[in-house]
């Protein structure tokens, strides 16, 4: 077996403070997706109303949020709103604000998709045994849709996940800076543990990804 | 039955997120409102930066440095941030009575965290520039920087003008050492890569005498690789390397300033390299990197 530099790893706290990193890119990721995917739902359904107005809004807000590299967002939050309006937010809370407008935009477009997805007949035939609007919506059309975001979502979240590895830029010191961080400080003793680090990473994004796919697996199924 | 099981599942998710909004949005609020504050307190005073006076009132210096530059910023196993930028940086802030708070910065993102007030002063490896000049405030030096150049130890290479076109420079291509050569020796042949890793194997490999890069890097070099010798260890123009201000804090500027100059009579910087350098470069460049009191010749 190759040496991979493995043994970094456990020269002091070098393999919890790698995790630590782990918990801050999924602290951050995932209070953005706990704020964000209520508000795609509610966004995404806006979109789908009549009012001309608000869906010019809406649309505006997605393309905008979907052109721009995370990163300019990122930068725009955490420098942007010091130059213009003199706040400091600390880069967590950037971290959240970004990924959580990014979420919600995604999700909404999402969800517009799923609900325009849902044939017409189906409302005209819900109207024609009586159903009201809102029945309609409860029995017919949000089952169908949820079950149809679930893949999408669930693509989401795990790309919210692996984009915090970006963060660094704003100074949030999570998973790849330590690793980063690690490889440079043993850079003459292990030069090789640039290949273990970066494996163990894969490992670790995987095993905080999978668990969010296996939900998915199992709720596609039990809703079928 | 099983649409009612749904419905009864969505229900229980539709409130959960609603009850997840409203936490989400009342702890925005909250940051808002301190944002608001902090943002009426600079209104008032117009400035981002933080004077030496409210730097000590606050008992605490934010320091933007490197964390994976090792051996100038790093973090060591124990998670304590270690190095040369960091070994001065731990004892400014015990001379100016303040705790250091080291923020990781970027080579990107040095200028705007200074900028923006998000540090105090960044002491990660920053070389002097005249672009450089006119976004930050430069104190005084504490280390210089040129370009060195490293051959195999048996045949070393002492003087440029010795080489003829029939002696390949192995260089990095973009990096400042390949600007230098070509306005300064354009009657030399060079061998450009692409990335460190392949210079290292075109030298190993006999590609060519030398190989010339920023002298820290071919120090380094030589001390980590048998049978290699720094035959120039400055070449070309010497910049330095000095702490970073927010354009326009001439308090801190100052302090920094005052600091500099005591430390030289006690030759910290001397003490700081022994500490943190000599592993890399080794004891008999010293006088090459280290700049005591800001003076340089």
């Amino acid at each position: 077996m190759p040496d991979l530099g493995l043994d970094v790893l456990w020269k002091g706290s070098n393999l919890l403070r790698l995790l630590g990193g782990l918990g801050v890119a999924l602290r951050i990721s995932l209070i953005a997706v706990v704020i964000s995917i209520p508000l795609g739902l509610l966004l995404g359904t806006l979109m789908t109303g009549k009012n001309v107005i608000l869906k010019f809004i809406l649309k505006l807000y997605l393309e905008f949020i979907r052109i721009m590299p995370q990163l300019v967002l990122l930068f725009m939050v955490f420098f942007g709103s010091t130059r213009m309006f003199g706040w400091q937010p600390s880069g967590e809370l950037s971290a959240i604000i970004v990924f959580t407008l990014w979420g919600a935009a995604e999700m909404s477009d999402l969800v517009r998709g799923a609900l325009i997805s849902i044939p017409v007949h189906q409302y005209e035939s819900s109207e024609a045994l009586g159903l009201t609007k809102v029945q309609t919506y409860c029995y017919v059309v949000i089952p169908q849709t949820v079950r149809r975001l679930i893949p999408l979502s669930i693509n989401l979240i795990t790309r919210m996940i692996k984009t915090t590895s970006l963060i660094l830029m704003i100074g949030v010191v999570e998973m790849i800076k330590v690793a980063q961080q690690i490889i440079e400080a043993n850079r003459t003793t292990s030069p090789n543990a640039a290949f273990g680090i970066y494996l163990v990473i894969f490992l670790l994004y995987f095993l905080a990804c999978w668990p969010i796919s296996l939900l998915a697996k199992y709720l596609e199924r039990k809703w079928r | 039955m099983k649409n009612l099981k749904t419905l009864a599942v969505l229900g229980l998710t539709a409130v959960v997120s609603l009850g997840l909004v409203a936490c989400g949005s009342s702890t925005q609020a909250a940051s808002d409102t301190t944002d608001a504050t902090t943002a009426a307190a600079s209104a008032e005073t117009d400035q981002v930066y933080r004077t030496l006076d409210e730097i000590k009132e606050s008992g605490e210096i934010n320091i933007g440095v490197f964390s994976d530059k090792s051996p100038f910023g790093y973090v060591d196993e124990k998670g304590d941030y270690q190095g040369y930028d960091v070994y001065f940086a731990n004892r400014l802030a015990e001379d100016l009575g303040v705790k250091a708070n080291f923020v990781s910065t970027e080579a990107a993102n040095r200028i705007e965290y200074l900028q923006t007030g998000k540090v105090d002063v960044i002491l990660a490896n920053f070389t002097v520039t005249d672009e450089r000049k006119e976004e930050v405030d430069f104190a005084l030096p504490y280390m210089n920087v040129s370009l060195g150049v490293v051959s195999p130890a048996d045949k070393v290479v002492t003087n440029l003008d010795d080489l003829t076109a029939d002696d390949p420079l192995i260089v990095i291509s973009g990096t400042t050492a390949e600007t230098y050569l070509i306005e300064n020796y354009p009657n030399l042949t060079l061998q450009k890569y692409d990335t460190y890793a392949n210079a290292k194997n075109a030298l190993e490999n006999g590609n060519g005498v030398a190989w010339v890069n920023d002298n820290t890097e071919v120090l380094a070099f030589a001390s980590e690789n048998e049978g290699y010798q720094v035959g120039i260890a400055t070449l070309g123009s010497k910049d330095t390397i000095a702490p970073a201000v927010t354009k326009g804090n001439q308090t801190l500027l100052d302090g920094i300033n005052e600091e500099i100059k005591s430390l030289g009579e006690e030759q910290f910087f001397h003490k700081d390299y022994e500490e943190t350098l000599v592993t890399t470069y080794g004891a008999d460049y010293v006088n090459e990197l280290v700049v005591e009191g800001g003076v340089t010749e």
